[in-house]
């Protein structure tokens, strides 16, 4: 039988940037589409961000950063997930990302890169299809 | 022959939709109020010209705050730049100034806002990626090289740490011999916002009001040309705010500053000629320059009936005003020529003293060279060719502009009674009420791009298959590198006994009414760090936590 609990998903601002329009509206969309979700606000350390997967027990990662520094701190980000044993997640991302950096971000573990101008209900059925199921 | 609205909407218009209906079942503001399908006579009947409007330079200031607006200049064109070291943003502003830019604005790296060094562990990163990294006077000096700071004015994004780089800007205009009672500019000096939208705050916010007020107090009598603040609504207006939420989450602001500095014993009318504001400009044209106009008056009115003003000065509302770079799209990024334009042209039409347009790459990354000078020659076009600045405020006594413009101003009142029922601007922000009517426009926003009761043009409708981006900006990663080393390089050369005694004076008066600004001059002048003070100063006050709102 298939598993019918609400997927739990973390959306994270890593970095010093308080943009925090997309990741809000893309929280409430989640949620509004019946997952649960957990936003940790801005200004987060790849620590506090994997420390927040680890604890509250997610299958999805989300991060939003608009300052440019994404080829920096998703690498940490994902470091740290890893050194808590967290591999098992879906990893996207949102903001300001020059497409020219996808291949990169995607090479790192993630699943989907959302720009600007995305329609929620595309990263609702995204979230829906790969996010793993629940052991 | 109709003979008033209701008789033409009865008939003849209700005759024409019955037969072919309206492209949309209902036509709104912003704010989502329903705007009627023409405004007339009766629109206004209430309303009185010399109450509502006067002449410009004269309350209530509605038709402009100078008595020539754009005939005497035009407005300050102002690009919001800055990026890497100081060394090449310097480069950037010698090139704008050269193409014939009239003021400086200065952005800083997420870094240099949150009060860290370019070599400290949390700037990794982000160093000189949204702005220019400073760090200590040396890049204060650098970032001003060759730039009379006598006769250009600044404008400098920067709010938790505005009284270190204002110390930093007063230095270096001091090593250039300046006389500080010619030096001009505005920093934005505005936290409460930050606590609301954007993001970059450091401390709690009674020491955070009292940096400010201590910046309004020095300035007063030690550099009386100076914008001491720049409140602001562009950011929550980027967050998703409506029009009429901007104008009332910012005067509530406002309102916060002037009470912070009257208990501080300042008087309104000796700091209140020196308070600046910042608007964005969206894409409803007409709204917009409603928007404009209405501020104006809502202003006049605290000043002179809250506060007792009697100096005009103290009672107009001066502003700078941003195109909207959240109307900007990653889609097809030429569009964002038009839209700029269009936004400037309301700007213009609504009044503003200065300007930034936006430029059309901003969806994607930091604008280019090539990018930025048609941003500022759209502004050229408008100013000496488009005739829009050769009368003042022309759109005056449109029946719709001036309905709306009272519109505008009546919901502003309203949220900014509301605000005060709650206590302020502070404690609205400590329940979450800003931030949860921000989220709340801007998911309404969101879902009607979804539905396409919005439409946007590249995203939603009328998309095209598109290659690649165009040539982007790149900030070097090899930056973080060099700054840590110069800045070890810096440490190693200063008199450090002087840095500590200067830490060790900021420490002694965090705690006490003492102003701060001679202090932090003091501190900068010995080549201290804006880390360094900061440091020093989360140590003594903490930090501001986050309220979270979803």
């Amino acid at each position: 039988m298939a598993d019918e609990r609400p997927i739990r998903v973390l959306i994270a601002k890593p970095g010093l940037d308080g943009h925090d329009r997309g990741a809000k509206v893309v929280a409430r969309a989640l949620r509004d589409a019946g997952m649960e979700v957990i936003y940790t606000g801005i200004r987060q350390t790849p620590q506090m961000i994997a420390e927040a997967a680890l604890q509250e027990d997610v299958q999805v990662v989300g991060l939003s950063i608009l300052s440019g520094a994404h080829l920096e701190l998703f690498p940490r980000v994902v470091e740290e997930l890893k050194s808590r044993g967290v591999d098992d997640v879906l990893l996207f991302a949102g903001g300001i990302i020059p497409k020219d950096d996808i291949t990169a971000i995607e090479a790192m573990g993630f699943k989907g890169v959302f720009g600007p101008g995305t329609d929620t209900n595309d990263i609702i059925s995204f979230v829906k299809s790969n996010a793993p199921q629940r052991v | 022959m109709s003979n008033s609205k209701q008789d033409w909407l009865d008939g003849t218009w209700a005759k024409a939709t019955g037969r072919n209906p309206q492209r949309r079942p209902r036509f709104e503001s912003s704010s989502g109020a329903e705007v009627d399908p023409i405004y007339g006579p009766e629109d206004l009947a209430e309303w009185n010209y010399h109450e509502k409007l006067g002449y410009p330079g004269e309350f209530p200031f509605t038709r402009g705050v100078q008595p020539t607006m754009y005939r005497g200049r035009l407005w300050t064109m102002r690009q919001y730049a800055g990026f890497a070291d100081a060394e090449e943003s310097n480069r950037r502003y010698k090139f704008l100034l050269a193409q014939g830019q009239t003021g400086l604005s200065v952005a800083f790296d997420l870094p240099t806002q949150i009060g860290y060094d370019s070599d400290s562990p949390e700037a990794e990163g982000e160093v000189g990626k949204v702005g220019v990294a400073i760090s200590s006077l040396a890049d204060m000096e650098t970032l001003t090289d060759g730039i009379p700071l006598e006769k250009i004015t600044t404008s400098m994004t920067i709010n938790a740490t505005a009284p270190i780089l204002l110390a930093l800007y007063v230095a270096a205009a001091k090593k250039q011999g300046a006389d500080l009672a010619k030096i001009g500019g505005t920093i934005q000096n505005d936290i409460l916002k930050e606590y609301i939208a954007r993001g970059t705050y450091i401390f709690p916010p009674r020491p955070s009001l009292r940096l400010i007020t201590d910046v309004f107090a020095w300035c007063k009598d030690s550099l009386p040309e100076w914008n001491t603040i720049s409140i602001s609504g562009y950011h929550m207006r980027e967050a998703g705010c409506t029009a009429a939420q901007e104008l009332a989450f910012t005067f509530a602001d406002a309102i916060e500053y002037v009470d912070a500095a009257l208990n501080a014993g300042l008087q309104f009318d000796e700091f209140g000629g020196r308070l600046a504001f910042f608007w964005a400009c969206h894409s409803n044209f007409l709204e917009e320059i409603a928007k404009f106009r209405a501020s104006r008056r809502i202003w006049a009115k605290i000043a002179t009936e809250r506060y007792g003003s009697k100096d005009p000065r103290a009672q107009m509302l001066r502003f700078h005003t941003q195109t909207g770079g959240a109307t900007l799209t990653a889609q097809q990024p030429l569009n964002n020529i038009i839209r700029t334009t269009l936004q400037a042209m309301s700007a213009v039409l609504g009044g503003t003293q200065s300007l930034h347009t936006n430029s059309y790459d901003e969806a994607l990354a930091l604008p280019t060279e090539k990018s930025v000078e048609v941003a500022l020659r759209t502004q050229q076009i408008i100013g000496y060719e488009s005739g829009a600045a050769d009368v003042i405020d022309p759109l005056a006594g449109s029946y719709y502009i001036e309905a709306l413009t009272d519109r505008v101003e009546a919901e502003a009142w309203a949220y900014l009674s509301r605000i005060e029922d709650l206590g302020g601007a502070l404690q609205g922000i400590e329940q979450g009420f800003q931030q949860r009517e921000i989220q709340e426009s801007a998911f309404r926003l969101q879902r009607m791009a979804e539905t396409k009761e919005r439409i946007v043009v590249g995203v939603n409708d009328y998309v095209t298959e598109e290659e690649i981006d165009p040539d982007l900006m790149r900030v070097d990663t090899a930056l973080g590198k060099r700054r840590q080393q110069s800045l070890a390089d810096l440490r190693a050369k200063r008199d450090n006994q002087a840095v500590q005694a200067a830490l060790k004076k900021i420490r002694a008066a965090a705690g006490t009414n003492e102003n701060m600004m001679p202090l932090l001059i003091e501190a900068v002048e010995a080549y201290t760090t804006v880390g360094e003070i900061c440091g020093v100063l989360r140590e003594e006050w903490g930090e501001y936590r986050e309220v979270m709102t979803i």
